[in-house]
């Protein structure tokens, strides 16, 4: 049983991580401060839950999480189940060669990682749809092994698996797409396509 | 010895290091002979450290501390000791 006099002592180290991932979540300041302070709040009440000695950001993860699902989700009005185009796998390797044309003599793959802007790759994961965007950041991102992210998300590993495989693939189309849009790719490449298909339209 | 379609099929778990040590093993010693499969699982293993560093970037805003810290000040733990508070079922 946790003691809450030291709540604030351990926990505030994680507010920076949780803020981030919280930006990656609702897409937007406002909404990621009032998820992270709503985080906090209920993990204060709840810390007498919390055992000591047990990964406490993990804990601060799954409030997270969970806040975000059941209270945010909600509120941003927009189209939820969106599916993803089916992408092969290794797409942004394979692509390298044709970065390679264009990039001249250091490698494609350091040039590629060095001119993806910040905001280009955090774009990519936040145009995921939700039910992969999730897990991907949750996995690549905060770096949570498959069964803490079946416990946050309750879904079983085989679904965090797929998700993971799928919402992976569709950043890296997302990330190549960035890269073409900014002549880094041969000109014979094909235009970038959304990443992404509609499965329900807008209401 | 697993082959290099093996070998691939399992790149993602091994380098989120979920596989058992055996599978481990096993991909472990295709990769020292097959310059092909390396290449791309090293390239893969970048790209994670790439996205992971930028998704991480974002400052803090000024006063999210402060307004946090004053929440504490006004709820007090002890009327809440409900497990309900941080244990909701998400939604699917």
């Amino acid at each position: 049983m946790a003691d809450p006099s030291t709540f604030a002592a351990q926990a505030m180290e994680f507010a920076p991580q949780l803020y981030s991932a919280a930006m990656r979540m609702t897409r937007n300041q406002a909404d990621a401060e009032d998820l992270v302070q709503e985080t906090y709040l209920r993990a204060y009440r709840g810390f007498g839950g919390f055992t000591e000695g047990t990964n406490l950001r993990a804990w601060l993860f799954r409030i997270l999480t969970n806040t975000f699902i059941n209270i945010y989700r909600a509120k941003q009005r927009r189209p939820q189940e969106r599916d993803l185009a089916d992408i092969e796998d290794l797409y942004l390797y394979r692509r390298l060669g044709s970065l390679d044309a264009v990039l001249g003599n250091r490698s494609a793959e350091d040039q590629l990682f060095d001119v993806l802007t910040d905001d280009e790759v955090k774009q990519a994961l936040e145009d995921l749809p939700e039910i992969f965007r999730l897990p991907v950041l949750l996995a690549d991102v905060e770096g949570f092994a498959y069964k803490e992210i079946a416990e946050m998300l309750d879904i079983p590993i085989g679904t965090v698996m797929s998700r993971l495989h799928r919402g992976r693939k569709a950043m890296q189309k997302s990330l190549f797409d960035y890269a073409h849009a900014r002549g880094l790719t041969g000109a014979t490449a094909t235009a970038a396509t959304a990443a992404t298909t509609d499965m329900e339209a807008d209401r | 010895m697993k082959d290099c379609n093996e070998t691939l099929r399992e790149l993602e778990t091994f380098l989120d290091d979920e596989l058992t040590p055996e599978t481990r093993d096993h991909i472990h010693a295709h990769l020292e002979g097959c310059t092909d499969c390396l290449q791309a699982f090293d390239f893969q293993a970048e790209l994670k450290t790439v996205i992971a560093a930028k998704c991480r970037s974002d400052e803090l805003p000024p006063g999210l501390l402060a307004r946090i810290q004053s929440c504490f000040d006004v709820a007090d733990p002890s009327f809440t000791a409900d497990p309900r508070a941080t244990g909701e079922i998400p939604g699917r």
